[in-house]
Order: structure tokens, then sequence, then C-alpha cells
């Protein structure tokens, strides 16, 4: 009940404001453009009709929320999925890359963390570079590591993997090196105690405590992959993937399409978000966490 | 046994560079010439061959003695730097050449290099300044160490120049062509970024104020701040192409949006930060919304709004750049990428990525050293 004061009814009338500030700023901004064509056409509408028109333009500057609704359920759900133009092969194609540049992200991450946490050297050497490269805009690689990959021979899959790799195992490396290092002095006093070998601390003592963390930065890790599977398929003229459908919408104006891809890129996001949150909670209660 | 003190490091290095002279010559022209003894063919390392191998074992040699670390280090860091240097300055004109023993001596260097970086990590100076320098010597030479082997294999291997070119060749093309990259960061950075930046963040915090004084709003924004975080807002950026033109100021606006839900997000967990201990301190001398928004709970939130400035310097650099992939006037950092990948200039598109590295870098560094200045009293700046 609480949670329904408290957050759904500010939610969903926040999203309702916005939603109706959409309509509002699809009817100013798709004015001018009515307005010439009503010239053109010697026609003159008024306020009502022009407001409709407004709002069902082929190409509108910006597409009325129910247009981009319509388009997606219609790309979504009455296209056959292996049609190019449905969003859900689409969506997959994004999806299959993400989900693979997550997954040696996610990997590599971890083994840079271990290595960290265990060898002294390269705490000292290789820490800083992973901080520093965090600033670094690491999407401007993207069409080079695609262009390289094709050159000898690897494209498709792989190379848009390979960028969401890069994006995503920062926030794990980072996460776990953390995590890792969570146990406390007490702790690890206790594992001495009990003649505990490294290899047994790591596994019983380390490795528990770096879970949550784990996921935590998995959810940033899963998010950042998406981003990177999007954006490696933009410079390359891909066939396919939401990031081939936002570049096809900008060459041809298809605004509407471009507002759907989009739609569909968050949901996709949102899922894979929530997927990862359930997994943590799930790993977390098997492990016998309580709830805190 | 006492006087020695074998590392794994220098032992490997001491077998590599055996086995690199039990396979012969470093290049492949001086097989070639061997076989051909009255020939006049040329072939790289004919003074440097033996010299090399000297280093290399002398240097490993030395390290096993029981000598002062700080001395260790420096003979180190000076024979594995010149064994590399050799091997690189060597292979010039022959690239793509090299046979097996140029990469085993190379890993031996490597490995000497690694030795140097243990050694100085297992330094506890007591001066400050030279812990300081610590900190920023290690780091230093394992990148120069990834530079060293990123030249050596590409040259060595000779690796086609469309695929990787090697560091020296991006770095004479970075020097050749400064006033095109200066023209693209004045473009994209001077124009797009900053103007994007702090009008984003600007919003976002004076949102996030707004926010904290209505329960109500914030109670509705945060949820959906935190979801728009997960979500890939770069692909406004093809709308925002189409609504503002292709000239700065549609970057700026993909800028502003990128950075504005870090921040509203950051500054509005910021502003609870402040304990209730100090509010009610501030209650008790009788302030209102305003001295304690201002003295107290602003200042507690510095660290929080800190932290999105800095991951905001990223997001906008990364906004503009990708934004102009879909569409720009021919100059700008984005642009220069698109096009030099599509006419196989990849020496220009890595100048182009090391130039936006190096103002990523300096954009965060600038950010962080006004952190450090203006939150002197938090404990990770105190400690630290």
């Amino acid at each position: 009940m609480d949670t329904f004061r408290d957050k759904l009814i500010p939610v969903t009338s926040i999203l309702a404001g916005v939603v109706v500030l959409w309509y509002v700023f699809a009817v100013i901004l798709n004015t001018p453009f009515q307005r010439d064509l009503d010239r053109r056409a010697n026609e003159t509408s008024t306020f009502s009709e022009l407001i409709g028109k407004t709002l069902s333009q082929p190409k509108p500057t910006l597409p009325a929320p129910h247009q981009v609704a319509v388009n997606f359920f219609e790309n979504t759900f009455l296209r056959p999925i292996t049609s190019n133009r449905s969003l859900v092969y689409n969506a997959w194609v994004t999806l299959s890359s993400t989900l693979l540049g997550f997954a040696f992200g996610t990997a590599l991450g971890i083994i840079i963390a271990v290595g960290i946490v265990h060898v002294a050297t390269l705490d000292r050497s290789l820490m800083p570079w992973i901080i520093a490269s965090q600033t670094i805009p690491i999407l401007a690689v993207a069409p080079m590591i695609i262009v390289v990959l094709g050159a000898i021979g690897i494209s498709g899959l792989i190379p848009k993997a390979m960028i969401s790799t890069y994006l995503s195992f920062f926030p794990v490396t980072v996460g776990m090196v953390k995590g890792l290092r969570s146990p406390e002095i007490m702790h690890l006093d206790l594992m001495h105690t009990y003649n505990a070998s490294r290899a047994q601390t790591f596994w019983k003592l380390r490795v528990p405590a770096s879970v949550p963390f784990l996921f935590t930065s998995m959810k940033v890790a899963v998010a950042a992959s998406l981003v990177g599977a999007i954006v490696g398929e933009l410079p390359t003229g891909a066939v396919a993937g939401i990031g081939a459908k936002l570049l096809a919408g900008a060459y041809y104006s298809q605004s509407i399409d471009i507002w759907s891809a989009l739609v569909a890129g968050s949901v996709v996001a949102a899922l894979l978000v929530m997927v990862v949150g359930i997994a943590g909670r799930l790993v977390d209660r098997a492990m016998g966490g309580r709830p805190a | 046994m006492n006087r020695l003190k074998p590392s794994w490091q220098a032992v490997l290095a001491i077998t590599l560079c055996l086995i690199a002279v039990a396979l012969g010559p470093i290049a492949a022209p001086k097989v070639d010439a061997l076989a051909q003894p009255s020939g006049t063919l040329i072939y790289p390392y004919v003074a440097t061959n033996w010299l090399i191998f000297g280093v290399l074992l002398l240097v490993a040699l030395i390290t096993m003695a029981r000598i002062p670390s700080v001395v260790e280090a420096v003979v180190l860091f000076i024979g594995a730097h010149l064994v590399a240097w050799l091997l690189i300055g060597g292979i010039a004109g022959f690239e793509g050449l090299a046979r097996a023993p140029y990469f085993l001596l190379l890993t031996g260097a490597w490995l000497l290099g690694w030795r140097c970086v243990a050694v100085l990590s297992s330094l506890r100076p007591f001066a400050k300044w030279a812990r300081t320098a610590l900190r920023l010597i290690i780091p230093a030479i394992f990148g120069a160490w990834i530079l060293i082997i990123w030249e050596a294999v590409t040259r060595g291997a000779g690796i086609p120049f469309i695929l990787l070119p090697p560091p020296s060749a991006i770095g004479a093309r970075i020097a050749g062509s400064l006033p095109v990259l200066g023209a693209d960061i004045r473009q994209t950075i001077f124009k797009a970024v900053i103007f994007g930046y702090v009008v984003g963040s600007g919003a976002g915090f004076i949102t996030a104020v707004l926010a904290d004084r209505v329960p109500f709003l914030r109670r509705g924004l945060l949820p959906i701040g935190n979801m728009v975080s997960a979500l890939p807002i770069i692909g406004v950026a093809p709308i925002m192409v189409m609504w503002f033109g292709f000239d700065w100021q549609s970057k700026a606006a993909v800028v502003i949006i990128m950075t504005f839900f870090p921040m509203l997000v950051n500054t509005v967990a910021g502003l609870a930060a402040s304990g209730h201990m100090e509010r009610d301190l501030m209650r008790t001398y009788a302030s209102g919304y305003w001295p304690t928004l201002l003295k107290l709970r602003l200042p507690a939130a510095a660290p929080f709004i800190f932290n999105a400035l800095k991951i905001n310097s990223t997001l906008a650099l990364i906004g503009a750049i990708v934004a102009e992939f879909f569409g720009t006037p021919v100059v700008g950092m984005g642009f220069r990428i698109s096009t030099e990948v599509g006419r196989m200039n990849i020496d220009m598109v890595w100048a182009e990525i090391a130039v936006a590295a190096l103002a990523g870098s300096v954009f965060y560094g600038v950010v962080a050293l006004v952190e450090r200045a203006v939150t002197f009293w938090h404990p990770s700046v105190r400690g630290g």
C-alpha cells in the first residue's frame, strides 16, 4: 500500500504529464510544416482540423505518442519475425551481440579484478589505467574496431560484441575489485586463524562477499553493453539491428521509425536490467541472504 | 646461495634469451645473407646483435644479485628499455621480416620491465614526494610498455598499416595535421560539448533542487531518472540532428539530454546526504530552508554533484562524437573519424581517437581538480 502511494501515484502522474506535454509539443512543432502544406493545397483548416492533421502526418517533426505506439505495435506483433522490418528481428540482432559482449566483458572484468586483488604489481600498474580509461570516449573507437576486424575478415556479430565487451568490462572490474576487497580485516584474520590457504580464503570469503557488488556492476555493464552494440551498428552500414534502424530512419527522415526503434531499444534495456536484477536476487536468496 | 635471489621474471628472461641465441638471426634478411657469403645483402642488427643479447643477459643476472632495490629498479629500467629501443630501432627498414628470436627478445625485455614495476611497487619510501612519484612512475612504465609492444609487434610482424598503424606513425600524423585536429576540437568540444555540458548539468541541478523542495516530484522523478540512466539515450541523436540541423546545436542538444539525468539523480541523492543531527542543529539555529540549503545541504551534496560532473564529462564527449556520425558540417571529431575510416586513413582515425582520449582525460582531470579544491573537507580528499 505504501509503495502504491509513495511510488506508483507520483510516477504515473509524472509520466502522464510527460505524455500530455509530448502531445502539446507535437502540435506546436508540427504546425509550421502543416500550415505550409495547407497553403500549397489552398486549404484553410480550422483550429481543431489543424490539430488533427498535425497529429497524423506521415513524416512529422515530432510524432505523437499514439503514432509511435501504432508503429511499434505493427512492427513488433503484426510482422513476421523473419522480416527485416520487424522490430523483434532487429532487437534480436542487437540483443545477441549485446549478450555475447556482456558475457565476454563480465568474464574479462572478473579475471582482471582477481588479478588486481592478488598481484600487487598489477594493482599498482593496471588499476590507474582502468580508471583513466573511463575518462576516454570509448565509443569513438567503435567504427575503428569494426573496420579493422572487417579488414581481416571478421564481420557480423563479433566486432559489435567486442565493442560491448570493451564498454562492459570497466564497471565489472571496478565493482569486483571493490567487492573482493570488501571483507573486513576481522574476517580475513578469522580465515587466517583457521589456517586457510589463499585459495580457500578466496572461494569461501572473498567470492561470496563480492556477489552483491558483482550484480550491481553487472546492471551498469549490461546497459553499457547495449549502448555499445547499438553504436557499433551505426558506422558500418549494418543491415539489421536497432542502430541500423535508427540510421536508416535518419537517412530517410522516417521519424516515426526512429522513435519506435528507440522505444524498442528502451524496452530491451529495461528487460536486460530487470533480468540481471532478478538473477541477483535469486542468487542472493540461494546464498542465504536475508532481506535487509 | 645467499647472495642470489632469483625472480621468475629474470629466470624466464634468461631462458628466452638463450633460446633466441639458439634460434639464430633476429631478422630474415640475415639468413639470406649467411646463405650466400659472397653477396652484399644488407641485413639489420649488424652491430647491435650481440649488444642486445649481452644487455639482456647482464641485466637479468644483475637483478639476481642482492643489491639495493632502488639500484635494481634503475638497472632494470635502463636495461629493459635499451633492449626494446635497440630491437625497434634495428627493425627499421626491414618491417615484417622479424623471426622468432625478435619476439623472444621482446618478451624478455618485457619481463624485465615487469620485474622493474614489481621492484618499484615493493618499495615503501618514507618521503611523501617519493610516494607520489612512485604512484605516477609505475603506471607510466606500464603504459609505455603497451606502446612499446604495440610498436614492436606491428613493425616486427609487418602488420598492414590499414589494420593497425604503429604508435610512431600516429604520433607523426598528429604532429603533421595539427590545424585539422584543432578545428575539429573547436567544433566538437568548444562549441557542442562545453555548451551542452553546462546547460545539461545546470538544468539537472535546478530540477533536482526543485524536486527536493516538492516531495511528490521527487518520488515521481527519481525512479524515472534511475530508469532512464539504463536506456540507450544516445539513440536520440538522429532526432536531434533532424530538429536542430547539422551544426553544433544538435550535438549540444544530445549532450544536454545525456547529462541531465545523471546530474538529477546524483544531486537528489546528495541533498539527502546531510545527517539528521546536522539538520537538527540548523533548526536550533532557526535557519530557514534557504540558509540550510546553502550552508549545509549543498556542501554535503558536493561529492555527489562532482561525481555526476565526472560521469557527465565522459558522457558529453561520447554524445557529441556519436551525434556527429548522423551528419555534420565538414568538421568535427565524429565526422573526421567516420569519413577517414571510409577513406582507409586509419592513422588519422587513431590520431583523432588519441586526441579525444587526451581531451577526455583533461576534461575529467579539471573536474577532479576543482572537486579537490571545493570538497577539501571530505575524508576521501583529506586522507589521500
